[in-house]
């Protein structure tokens, strides 16, 4: 088979199992630089820059985490051959169809995904509602590794990434697409901010590092800036995550009337809001799963309330819309645009806002955990990428469909996310102390 | 290409950032709203454009083949039949029924229409695609990301990108010969014409010119110049005998340039700003008074 001769084959393997092992291996050795090696390790026979071995429950374990890792390596070696031979070469774009999954899920879905850090932030610390503080530390982890990955998503996808650093430069207050950049780039170091007391904390628990430096004198500098930050994350947050549906504003004849709307903003910005009341509820039950934690029901459960309160207004506004532009008889057509518009009302707005309205589903973990998964995926995944691929088909025509390379790409930066989060986790005070609960 | 031609009134703007008040920076923004055009530059009436008569084209290629040659293109005698990276014009054979009934064919030059109020110029984050006051819509690539956000904008299709170029990738198109514009010359293709189906000339005058020819020859021309109002005006202006949509050109386009409803939305950001920054601290300044303590974070947890 010509693929097992390929070169390319070869280094994309070699990549995906070195470049992990390096990392693995630079972190280890850092740790040990700064801590000392643990003294569990310090034995003679044991070299410090050994790999851990991880220990599996079932052979079956064993065979996933080997198909993972085989996947992530796959996925950074798709990565180099996008760098070697161009963006056509690993994806089914082309000039009819310039943005496809890298944009319309890593960038525009994984933005909004993010929205629970500013949601949360700004119920504690500009709203009063002083319960959601657990909640606080993880939904900033979550939306400062979801701009990171954004932005890494960005520099696979732009073609010219070196360049990233223009619009910072060269201010363009007409182009939508600048105010976007500029706002990511600003929000992501705020969020750096805003979770920076957290690796410190961390830092401090570390006694070489706490010895050394001053972690939680500058922790607590930074936190007292709290409010501030949180003004920022807002004002920050409604102006980006409204403009990625400007962006759309500027391509009338191109996107499905099922979508296009002047208010394309506002509706970006409410189904944020909406979508980051369902990620908090989403990423607190995994990671109550993962880390054999209690779960928060009660605040979780509030929040599915408010979110069913954000989605109300999401709907009616949604379709006000829709009939204020004519575009009613639309809804009932037999066309795939149709087809997919139902499925994002339907279950990504409709039936969570019944899940959520409902006391006693709401309160059972599966039935509030099912209902937020709807909205993230159906609601707000789906619709970005209604707006940024089912509803431009019937004006390109049927040219696009994501290759299995740009799939794998966005399943790795994902993976990506999920196992610096679960580091985190394991590594710094993200989740408060159980006593304090 | 120039480098010169920053707006005035950008590099002002970007002085006074300098003051640095968060006030100010709104306030300036409101007053810096403008279209795509900077103040500084002549109307878009005086610029210049090509009108081409689709009734005089008989699809010889010249126009692509000079092309080519101008710019330094591959193939320069191979007669492109699509736009690409390496193609910025080329020419369209559609089969028609003409007026008098009868079968016939008509050739339809396409390339980058050079809009009043370009979409790729409002949509660039970088200025790499620059409407310059002369007329040209110019790509430089110095300033490109390679965020192909022009190509999603563009109404009629016709930037092309180097998909398989891995780091230095362009965007590609018809720049009117803006260097031989420079040096007093018309662009390469208007000159190669031998039936004189393209005029090279300042907007204004092609417009009065192309209505003066369908005035006189009622029945030869559509009465529609295409590219006068299409989004909002192009600087490249059809005229035809056969009806616009039965030559594959875009039908349905609107009457306004998209980037004005853009900017529009724009022109709402130092509201939004302002808005949400008054909101939101006086929502801070109010639970932290109920709740009877001054304007100190809430934590999550106790430090250690």
């Amino acid at each position: 088979m010509s693929l097992i001769a390929s070169p390319v084959l070869w280094l994309m393997i070699a990549l995906g199992v070195g470049i992990p092992l390096v990392l693995i291996a630079g972190v280890r050795y850092l740790a040990y630089r700064l801590a000392g090696r643990p003294d569990s390790i310090a034995s003679p026979s044991f070299d410090p820059l050994e790999l851990p071995l991880p220990r599996f429950a079932s052979s079956w374990q064993a065979v996933r985490m080997l198909v993972w890792v085989g996947l992530l390596g796959g996925g950074v070696g798709i990565i180099v051959l996008r760098f070697v031979y161009g963006i056509g070469a690993v994806t089914n774009l082309s000039d009819q169809f310039p943005w496809g999954l890298w944009i319309g899920f890593d960038v525009m879905s994984g933005v909004a995904l993010a929205a629970g850090g500013f949601v949360i932030c700004a119920a504690v610390h500009l709203f009063g509602l002083k319960r959601f503080a657990p909640l606080t530390r993880p939904a900033v982890l979550t939306a400062f590794l979801g701009y990171l990955l954004v932005i890494a998503a960005l520099v696979v996808d732009l073609g010219r990434p070196y360049n990233i650093w223009r619009p910072l430069v060269h201010w363009q207050h007409h182009s939508v697409l600048w105010e976007v950049g500029i706002c990511v780039a600003t929000y992501t170091t705020v969020l750096f901010i805003e979770f920076l007391p957290v690796m410190l904390e961390g830092a401090h628990r570390v006694q070489a590092v706490a010895r050394r430096l001053p972690v939680m004198p500058v922790a607590r500098m930074i936190r007292k800036f709290t409010v501030v930050l949180a003004v920022l994350a807002v004002v920050l947050s409604t102006l980006h995550q409204s403009s990625l549906g400007s962006l759309w504003v500027l391509v009338p004849e191109k996107l499905s009337p099922l979508w296009y709307s002047l208010y394309l903003p506002v509706f970006f910005f409410i189904s944020a809001v909406a979508v980051g009341l369902a990620m908090t509820i989403v990423e607190s039950t995994l990671s109550s799963r993962a880390f054999k934690r209690g779960l928060e029901l009660d605040l979780l459960a509030d929040l599915g309330k408010y979110a069913a309160v954000v989605l109300v207004i999401y709907l009616l506004a949604r379709f006000a819309d829709l009939i204020a532009r004519g575009a009613g008889p639309l809804l009932v057509q037999a066309n795939l645009q149709t087809a997919f518009f139902w499925l994002e009302i339907g279950l990504g707005v409709v039936v969570p806002i019944i899940l959520f309205s409902i006391r006693p589903l709401r309160y059972r973990p599966a039935v509030l955990f099912s209902a937020a998964v709807l909205v993230v995926v159906f609601g707000v995944v789906l619709n970005r990428l209604n707006v940024s691929w089912i509803g431009l088909l019937p004006y390109t025509g049927p040219v696009y469909f994501p290759s299995w390379m740009e799939i794998l790409v966005s399943f790795t930066l994902v993976s990506f996310g999920v196992i610096a989060f679960g580091l985190a986790a394991k590594y710094l005070p993200v989740f408060p102390a159980e006593a304090e609960r | 290409m120039s480098r010169t031609d920053i707006p005035v009134s950008r590099r002002e703007f970007l002085k006074r950032m300098g003051t640095g008040a968060v006030g100010l920076v709104a306030l300036q923004w409101v007053s810096m709203a403008q279209p795509a055009l900077a103040a500084d530059d002549p109307p878009p009436e005086e610029a210049w454009g090509i009108l081409i008569d689709l009734t005089r084209c008989v699809g010889c290629n010249s126009c692509a083949l000079a092309c080519k040659a101008s710019n330094g293109l591959p193939a320069p005698d191979v007669a492109p039949s699509a736009l690409s990276a390496d193609v910025y014009t080329f020419v369209e054979a559609h089969t028609v029924t003409t007026a008098d009934g009868t079968a016939g064919t008509r050739y339809v030059k396409r390339q980058c229409m050079h809009c009043v109020n370009a979409s790729c110029v409002s949509a660039c984050p970088a200025a790499a695609m620059y409407k310059s006051p002369q007329g040209p819509v110019v790509y430089r690539p110095e300033r490109c990301l390679g965020c192909r956000y022009c190509e999603v904008a563009c109404p009629f299709g016709v930037p092309r990108f180097e998909w398989d170029n891995g780091l230095t990738p362009t965007i590609n198109k018809c720049w009117m010969c803006f260097d031989r514009l420079q040096q007093g010359e018309q662009p390469a293709c208007v000159s190669a014409c031998p039936t004189g189906a393209m005029r090279f000339g300042k907007r204004s005058e092609l417009l009065a010119q192309a209505h003066a020819q369908i005035a006189s020859n009622p029945h030869r021309y559509v009465d529609h110049v295409f590219g006068e109002h299409e989004v909002g005006g192009t600087s490249v202006l059809y005229l035809s005998d056969v009806p616009f949509e039965e030559l594959g050109f875009p039908t349905g386009l609107p009457e306004t340039a998209p980037p004005e409803e853009t900017e529009k939305i724009m022109n709402q950001l130092p509201t939004v700003i302002g808005g949400m920054t008054a909101l939101m601290t006086g929502a801070a300044i109010f639970t932290h008074r109920k709740s009877n303590r001054s304007l100190e974070p809430i934590q999550a947890e106790k430090e250690e």
